[in-house]
């Protein structure tokens, strides 16, 4: 019995560090004054004040459509390129392949938002040729993303493709399958789970993006969650705080859904690495 | 490495069913309409993707957009080139958004890019000339009104004395006709222009004011909304010197550095851009004022990645094993709540963590009655970066920790239980180098991410506290942080340095993902 209960000592520990600050946001959310400093871990009142204040004051609904847009066609999008090119890698045997690994190792570990002028310039390019793909254009700053994002999970998919029999396959073309065919009802189903682990870690990776977000998208009606509700603190840190964190908790949503969607696929894939922050 | 190349049976497998389709098999229908559709996508996207580049002449752009047609064409017209087919779309996408960005940043890294270092020597020399024109007396006058065409400011002046009326961009100026005079003999209308109105006018005002219209010896600048004058300008280029003169003062260029010098030493302020060789690089090792602070900067850096993978790991795997026993209850729920934080958008709650330490209303010197400036000084800066990415960071070890325990066979801990091993052996001894193998992968991501973690810093304490005499490199500043306050700081952007940087943080993380990709798995396939 002691045993256990040192055990549910120390459970409860790391859950209230993990809790703690969560619970303070949604009290912060609750709160009726709406403001940081009377905000704290017990709401002293409810209510859906600051959600209302959120939605009328803000135009919260457009970034959140347009981040939960711009997260889910980059994470649709970068899987799908990202499979493509890891069959590629895992299937043939062709001149260049090794090299073409290689660089893409090398390639995708330079961080996008290092090089921000150099992309500033393209996108400056862009805007003055094909505008629906320039500045403050959800639709370029998804390309941009996938293009960060192809590189990790083309590694990451191929690794669980090179884990899949390639017996399988073999048997599907010997009975008249093409390429693309043995790829997509054979290869693809079995990948599954990294499918949908590359696409969640995407999805959560881009929701979270801001810097490039704050350079990119500027325009009121392009702007993500993350530009969107950063400003509402650098406006009035102290009085926008509790819009602040409904507008946190509500973010919170899409990713949770998401999850929730993925999650029967997700168990395996879990191991094969990421991080967050 | 070694390179031992086994011809795989697929390589047999595919060119064979290459040839089946392309030769000796007749193409189905279904493939046959792909490949039409195909085309068609190919042809389409292109002729869209050329038209403005034709309209506007930028002939680059269409060569560089028929090369990927062609590129396009080829690989899905063909039977062959299998890989090809597959590869496309990812090389097109890297290509454009991350190898274009790298070069671009290494050439900017062997240039003085940055403010008063953005243009040529001939957009120098205008600049110069325009911002150096003084009013002077008798100077000719105009009406203005302010208009703009697709966009772009237009002055629309009227000259009384002369009646006539011209358009002034920062192109030129040229004379106009078909336009409508009001009171006061300013124009209200011209064929093509746009007229604003005051309230629009006003909110360009910065832009209107900086407008200079370059005429012959001097320019036309604004005067309020409604009046501009033509000035002369105070200083000249002379090409036979290569030198700005006036004021008394001979400003010489100075090619190395991209400036004109005067005899001493001031600069004018309006510079272009040159190349500069390896300065920059050489700059961020061996200038002291630099390298002081990229040393001390590197050192901190190093440490809160290691620091953060050893504290999320170490509470990850002690909460794995806290619930990894029969008779413990209430895992599911522990579980559940365990993992929230993760679910968070972790750019927000940063920002909420940043406000928890606020000296004044934060709750953590409320709820323990302190009035501690947590994020003012060095050391508790420095933990507080460190205990939020410990709370962003330890869930997710939590989780593989939890799924790699479950993987560890029983029989393991009974073999060391009959060999007489203690609890705290077989943990150190079993357990632990078993964990650790499954978690390396993502030890080494974790590294690699946290030693770039831009937000956990940025969002977090902007890289501060900055001592009182040097707001340049802050107690929590990272590589990337700091490359980032060079190139968009306060003290004026300097893109060449900062793309220096970026090639040094860069190589560093190359090198880490490579050493890491090596120890897993993964790499054994491509050797």
């Amino acid at each position: 019995m002691r045993v256990v209960a040192w055990r549910h000592a120390a459970a409860v520990l790391i859950t209230a560090f993990a809790v703690l600050p969560i619970v303070f946001v949604v009290s912060a959310a609750l709160n009726p004054v709406g403001t940081l400093s009377s905000s704290g871990l017990l709401p002293r009142g409810a209510g859906f004040g600051n959600l209302v204040r959120l939605v009328e004051e803000t135009p919260f609904w457009t970034w959140y459509r347009n981040s939960v847009v711009v997260s889910g066609l980059t994470a649709v999008l970068a899987v799908a390129v990202s499979a493509l090119a890891a069959y590629a890698f895992s299937r043939f045997r062709f001149a260049g392949r090794r090299a073409g690994l290689v660089t893409l190792l090398v390639i995708q570990a330079f961080p996008q938002f290092l090089a921000i002028v150099p992309l500033y310039v393209i996108f400056s390019a862009i805007s003055d040729n094909w505008p629906v793909f320039g500045l403050n254009s959800v639709w370029g700053v998804v390309l941009l993303y996938v293009g960060g994002q192809v590189g990790v999970n083309t590694w990451l998919i191929k690794g669980f493709f090179d884990s899949i029999p390639t017996e399988l396959d073999d048997a599907m073309r010997i009975d008249g399958c093409t390429h693309n065919q043995a790829f997509v009802r054979v290869v693809l189903p079995l990948a599954a789970p990294v499918l949908a682990i590359s696409a969640l870690l995407v999805f959560i990776a881009t929701i979270n993006e801001f810097l490039i977000a704050s350079v990119f998208l500027t325009g009121d009606d392009a702007r993500t969650l993350a530009v969107g509700l950063f400003g509402l603190l650098a406006d009035q840190r102290n009085a926008n705080f509790g819009m602040f964190a409904a507008g946190t908790l509500l973010t919170a949503v899409p990713t949770v859904l998401v999850f929730q969607f993925l999650q029967r696929y997700i168990v395996h894939g879990l191991t094969a690495g990421a991080v967050k922050g | 490495m070694t390179v031992t190349r086994t011809p795989a049976r697929h390589d047999r497998a595919g060119t064979r069913s290459a040839r089946r389709g392309g030769v000796f098999r007749p193409a189905s229908a279904r493939a046959v309409t792909a490949r039409v559709l195909a085309l068609g996508l190919i042809i389409g996207v292109a002729l869209w993707a050329a038209a403005p580049l034709v309209a506007s002449g930028n002939w680059t752009g269409v060569a560089i957009t028929a090369l990927a047609t062609g590129a396009a064409l080829y690989a899905y017209l063909t039977p062959r080139r299998l890989p090809l087919k597959y590869l496309l779309p990812t090389t097109f996408l890297l290509l454009a958004f991350q190898v274009f960005p790298v070069v671009h940043t290494m050439s900017l890294a062997l240039s003085n890019a940055g403010d008063g270092h953005l243009g040529t020597k001939q957009e120098a020399i205008a600049a110069i000339e325009t911002s150096s024109v003084r009013r002077e007396p008798g100077s000719a006058e105009f009406r203005l009104t302010v208009a703009v065409k697709d966009d772009a400011l237009v002055f629309l002046l009227a000259d009384p004395a002369k009646g006539a009326a011209y358009a002034g961009t920062a192109d030129g100026l040229r004379r106009i006709g078909g336009v409508t005079l009001g009171p006061g003999g300013r124009i209200t209308a011209a064929e093509g222009y746009t007229v604003l109105t005051t309230a629009q006018a006003s909110a360009r005002g910065t832009e209107i004011t900086a407008l200079a219209v370059p005429v012959k010896g001097g320019a036309i600048r604004s005067q309020g909304l409604t009046r501009a004058y033509q000035g002369r300008a105070a200083l000249a280029y002379d090409a036979a010197c290569d030198c700005v003169t006036g004021q008394g003062t001979t400003w010489r260029a100075d090619e190395e550095q991209g400036r004109f010098v005067a005899a001493d030493g001031s600069a004018l302020p309006q510079g272009w851009k040159v190349g500069v060789g390896l300065s920059n690089l050489a700059a961020a090792l061996t200038n002291p004022k630099i390298n002081a602070h990229v040393a001390s900067v590197f050192a901190w850096n190093l440490f809160y990645a290691v620091a953060v993978v050893a504290l999320t790991a170490a509470l990850g795997v002690a909460g794995a094993l806290v619930f990894h026993h029969p008779r413990m209850r209430g895992v599911r729920f522990y579980r559940t709540l365990i993992v929230l934080p993760y679910a968070m958008p972790a750019f927000a709650m940063l920002l909420v963590w940043r406000d928890l330490f606020n000296t004044d209303f934060g709750l953590i010197n409320r709820l323990f009655g302190l009035h501690t400036d947590w994020l003012g000084t060095p050391l508790t800066a420095r933990l507080s970066v460190l205990l939020v990415q410990l709370w962003l960071g330890f869930p997710y070890m939590f989780l593989v920790a939890t799924g790699a325990l479950q993987t560890i066979p029983a029989e393991y801990m009974e073999a060391a239980q009959v060999d007489g091993a203690s609890a705290w052996q077989r943990f150190g001894k079993v357990t632990l180098p078993l964990l650790l193998l499954a978690l390396a992968p993502l030890l080494v991501s974790s590294f690699a991410f946290n030693f770039n973690n831009f937000n956990g810093i940025f969002l977090v304490t902007s890289g501060g506290p900055f001592p009182s005499d040097d707001p340049t490199a802050g107690a929590t500043d990272l590589l990337i942080t700091y490359t980032f306050r060079l190139a968009f700081g306060q003290e004026g952007a300097r893109y060449g340095l900062a793309s220096a940087m970026s090639i040094y943080v860069y190589l560093i993380v190359a090198v880490i993902s490579i050493i890491g990709f090596r120890r897993t798995r993964a790499f054994k396939e491509v050797t």
